[in-house]
């Protein structure tokens, strides 16, 4: 029975770990509609960032997360300026393709051997690990795994509440219901965008941060690829669009996964894949989706 | 009395000369290996592509898992022709008629396969829309992919070797006009009509009497049964193949030469399969910087032609007749 | 008519230019053999780059010092050597273009590589049926040079790996009881697994857990499997895995509370292991070809050389590479030709005092060499012991 409850630890860990991810790439596309390929890579960035931040100045751990959400934020800002702004009134899938181009562009790019190089490298203990294990029922979680609670259900918090109770997020919801009829009612439909690239891709610097917390280690720059498209997934298991349903998703995600990978290896790689198809078959727009596109 | 119109044939003409120019260049040995297995992909490239337009292009849905097809063609064939030329003869056939006769069988069983998964995948995911659809396509892709990857008789994790390379130029060059003739021909047909009209306003399209339903699952399947063919081509020039070859990776690829070279358009599609798989081998002399260039151009073509380097025309050989005209 | 005419000018343009740049330098065949090529197969790129990187350093030695003695006879002149290295980046895929690339497009005589066991399984066939020569360096599958009479290597087999930690542990651990979490989609990690297994029950051991990841280049979280581990109370974690994923099982296994010893394989050998894993791999054990510490003059020259040209120490993998190429070249130049089959029988019957260990090919063209068993102390490795077969 512990063993089961371990595993279910072990489950919630992960899925919190996807959730991170699958909130930036939520609010963008609840937003403009695009699946931001390039998010995983921003993600990839954040960790290097924070990597590369930690070993070379020594600086504390709050200021390394806010250094990696500066220069995600700025590089996320810059890419849609550059990239998909032209884009935006073009076909969907143009700008599918040109975030596909991005994405593959900071995967190669920082592979290069003067940038980050394409080997594994060690994060470096930002906050030292421990282990807590309550000797009775023989369970273990880690100081990194409440803080990377904290720090989900604090964003989700957070941008729950910006989204539903500021102006901002009115504005947000706005631009998300009908970008024409906002503009003409005099909100900068640009800027808005803009702050929500800027905001979803600090998510994925923070993101970023806490996954080389929680592994201790930068596998190389191709490493958002996986935990990106689990991610994805998993936002749209819980409706994509909708920011409680990214979380919802991605500990759906997280928990069976981890049960399927106790059964059989195997198992576990597809049935994140075969839940997808379950629930979208059940319900065609994701668990908390609604055809309207406003979030819950 | 019917006068012999040139301009009728000329396309055939254009097509064989085409064809003896690279036949003479590779006996001649101008046409090293290397270069004539990048023709034949690029062949193969031009029958996917132009099959995933039928769906992404001309049916206006957008399925991300084209990969899987093309793996369940390449698995099929190579399966029969290994193990089942193993149980006839104890080696793999020769290049005799025989064992022609008997590779063409392979490959297009492993078409007929691909077929039918993309009919039981296509009845119950066709109902989905946009972005749904193509998440579902891609994790029936990985599902796909999963499954051959654990199953031991197709070589699981490690892959399969050996396999006969029974793959060569003639049957590259015959099966993509081949291919290319018939699925234009298709999209010329009311067939092709009743697709597009699903692309431009599905609702409409219901309206005007066109089983939706009915239409995409045919796309859907035929399109497959292209792609698992030329994955049984495939699986017969690399000799080897692996599950980790056909991720969604590779479906992206596909889409990045439909998406590039124009969706709407068959001479899109075959203008960015040839144009795509040529370049990163052109690039190769750019080592590491190789990919970080492509992705850029990538990048860059879209920005500047978001509808595809050649956007909706269709080239001349490929263009419908007009009703009334002769030529 | 005019819209038909302008489209097929455009298509006849791009015709013109395929032919064009088909014709252009990239593409055309090599030029006569100026100098004799050889091919560098390795994964430069991916989980493995260090492993690539130092074959290719290694093996770079063993040529300069071909070139600086002239180079190689053949039929009377001397030719220089040119080694040309392709990154397979880890995968079997990526080996098997770059190999045909290799052997069709720069005509390399033979062919140095892979080290990974999965990439010289895709690419052994290949060299078969061309006739080409094949030396892997690091391959310890068993079933690499089955593939043909023209596939050799210089290091041992897993099945000699396997039973050699196997008797460590039991006999000098004197542990009972081991778990094994390895890579089910790699043969190299699943048949030192199975090898291990096999010896260590036969010496009465018990395999108390058995737990299997899919692809390590992908698995960066191993806690499913390792709660299941702990659950069976292993005295021992073997982790037959290459080093980024060994290093971080070990910090989750910590993490989980499993502080019992564990060990590996020659996938081991790399600094970064240290550098991940930490603390946690401290005091971790595996079997190698190589100890740097050997005090042998032939190994402590190779590290004299190795430190003055690349200001690092040299690991298994880059010795192993000088060992492979140097003998490759000496084949060369005892057959005095560039034909595969020259060089096939040449090598067949060569002898050579290598680096790590006396090399001579048996009936299978596998070396019968020793092995040493290495220990991480202080982020560093520690030779304990050598054990012959």
């Amino acid at each position: 029975m512990e063993y089961l409850v371990q595993q279910l630890i072990n489950g919630i860990q992960l899925g919190t770990v996807y959730a991170l991810i699958a909130l930036g790439y939520t609010m963008v596309y609840g937003i403009i509609r695009l699946i931001n390929f390039a998010h995983a890579d921003i993600f990839m960035i954040g960790v290097y960032t924070a990597l590369f931040t930690a070993t070379a100045y020594r600086i504390p751990f709050p200021l390394v997360i806010l250094i990696s959400m500066a220069v995600c934020a700025v590089l996320g800002v810059t890419i849609e300026k550059l990239a998909y702004k032209p884009l935006r009134h073009k076909p969907k899938l143009s700008a599918l393709i040109t975030a596909l181009g991005v994405s593959l562009f900071l995967e190669n790019f920082c592979a290069l051997p003067f940038v980050f190089g394409p080997d594994p490298r060690s994060f470096p203990e930002l906050i030292p690990i421990k282990a807590y294990t309550w000797e009775r029922y023989n369970l273990t979680v880690t100081n990194i795994f409440l803080i990377n609670l904290l720090v989900v259900a604090v964003l989700l918090l957070g941008l729950f509440y910006m989204v539903h109770y500021t102006m901002i997020g009115k504005k947000m919801r706005a631009v998300s219901y009908d970008k024409i009829t906002t503009s003409q009612m005099g909100i900068n439909v640009d800027r808005i965008i803009s702050f929500t690239f800027l905001v979803g891709t600090a998510l994925a610097g923070a993101s970023g941060v806490l996954y080389g917390l929680t592994y201790a280690s930068a596998q190389s720059p191709y490493m958002g690829i996986w935990p990106g498209w689990k991610a994805f997934i998993a936002a749209v298991i819980g409706g994509i669009g909708n920011i409680p349903g990214a979380v919802v998703g991605s500990y759906l995600m997280g928990i069976s996964e981890v049960y399927a990978t106790s059964v059989s290896s195997d198992l576990g790689f597809g049935i994140a894949f075969a839940i997808l198809i379950l629930v979208l078959i059940v319900r065609p727009t994701g668990l908390l989706g609604k055809k309207t596109y406003e979030k819950v | 009395m019917r006068r012999f119109n040139i301009k009728r044939h000329i396309t055939f003409l254009c097509l064989l000369l085409a064809y003896v120019i690279v036949i003479a260049i590779y006996r001649v040995g101008l046409l090293s290996s290397y270069l004539a297995q990048m023709l034949m992909l690029v062949g193969i490239n031009i029958i996917m592509t132009v099959s995933l337009g039928m769906i992404n292009g001309f049916t206006g849905q957008f399925s991300i898992g084209h990969g899987g097809f093309m793996a369940v063609g390449a698995y099929t064939s190579a399966f029969f022709t290994t193990i089942i030329f193993q149980l006839m003869g104890g080696e793999p056939p020769g290049k005799t008629v025989w064992g022609y006769a008997l590779f063409f069988t392979a490959i297009l069983i492993g078409g007929g396969f691909a077929a039918i998964t993309g009919f039981l995948i296509g009845l119950p995911t066709l109902r989905l829309k946009g972005d749904y659809l193509a998440i579902v396509t891609m994790a029936f892709g990985e599902v796909i992919r999963t499954i051959i990857r654990v199953s031991e008789p197709l070589g699981g994790p490690r892959g399969v070797s050996g396999i006969p390379a029974m793959t060569n130029i003639t049957i590259v060059f015959l099966s993509t006009v081949g291919s290319v003739w018939l699925m234009r021909n298709f999209l010329a047909s009311t067939y092709g009509r009743a697709s597009r009209a699903i692309r431009d306003n599905e609702i409409a399209a219901e309206i005007m009497g066109v089983n939706t339903t009915r239409q995409k699952t045919l796309v859907f399947t035929i399109a497959a049964l292209f792609a698992g063919y030329s994955g049984g081509l495939y699986a017969h020039i690399l000799q080897f193949l692996h599950p980790d070859d056909f991720t969604f990776m590779k479906s992206l690829d596909y889409l990045i030469y439909l998406y590039i070279g124009g969706a709407n358009s068959i001479s899109g599609a075959i203008t960015g399969a040839v144009i795509f798989t040529i370049i990163p081998e052109l690039f190769r002399g750019f080592q590491m910087w190789r990919m970080v260039l492509y992705s850029i151009l990538l990048v860059a073509v879209m920005i500047f032609r978001p509808n595809g380097i050649i956007g909706e025309r269709e080239f001349w050989f490929i263009q419908q007749r007009k009703a009334g005209t002769q030529a | 008519m005019g819209e038909r005419w302008s489209l097929m000018k455009k298509f006849l343009i791009g015709v013109v230019v395929f032919l064009l740049v088909i014709s252009s330098p990239t593409f055309v065949a090599a030029q006569k053999a100026k100098e004799i090529r050889i091919g560098g197969i390795f994964p430069m790129t991916g989980g493995s780059a260090t492993f690539g990187k130092s074959s290719k350093e290694g093996m770079q030695i063993a040529v300069d010092e071909f070139n600086n003695k002239g180079g190689i006879a053949i039929a009377g002149s001397k030719l220089l050597i040119k080694a040309i290295y392709d990154d397979t980046a880890g995968q079997p895929l990526q080996a098997v273009n770059v190999c045909r690339k290799q052997i069709d497009q720069d005509r390399v005589v033979a062919i140095v590589g892979e080290v990974m066991s999965k990439n010289s399984l895709a690419i052994a066939p290949i060299c078969q049926s061309k006739g080409i020569v094949m030396i892997s360096p690091a391959s310890t599958n068993p079933q690499v040079t089955q593939k043909g009479d023209y596939i050799f290597r210089v290091c041992f087999l897993d099945s000699f790996q396997g039973i050699v930690m196997a008797r460590y542990v039991y006999d000098n651990l004197k542990l009972k009881k081991a778990a094994i979490l390895y890579d089910n989609a790699n043969d190299y990690n699943k048949g030192l697994a199975s090898f291990f297994a096999e010896e260590f029950k036969r010496l009465g051991g018990q395999i108390v857990s058995s737990e299997a990841f899919t692809d390590e280049e992908k698995t960066v979280d191993f806690k499913a499997q390792l709660t299941t581990i702990k659950a069976n109370k292993p005295e021992f974690l073997y982790l037959p895995n290459y080093y980024a994923a060994s290093a971080l099982i070990t910090k989750q296994a910590r993490e989980l509370g499993l502080n019992v010893p564990a060990g590996g394989g020659d996938g081991w050998d790399s600094p970064r292991l240290a550098e991940i894993g930490g603390k946690d791999v401290e005091g971790g054990v595996f079997s190698n070809h190589f100890s740097k510490d050997d005090p042998s003059p032939k190994v402590q020259g190779f590290v004299k050389k190795y430190r003055g040209k690349y200001n690092s120490d040299p690991d298994a993998l880059a010795s192993l590479a000088y060992d492979a190429a140097f003998i490759l070249l000496s084949a060369i130049e005892k057959a005095g030709s560039l034909k595969g089959a020259d060089i096939r029988d040449a090598l067949k019957t060569m002898k050579f005092d290598g680096v790590t260990g006396k090399i001579s090919f048996d009936q299978n063209r596998n070396p019968v060499k020793s092995a040493v068993i290495l220990q991480i102390k202080n982020g560093k490795q520690q030779y304990i012991v050598t054990v012959s077969p």
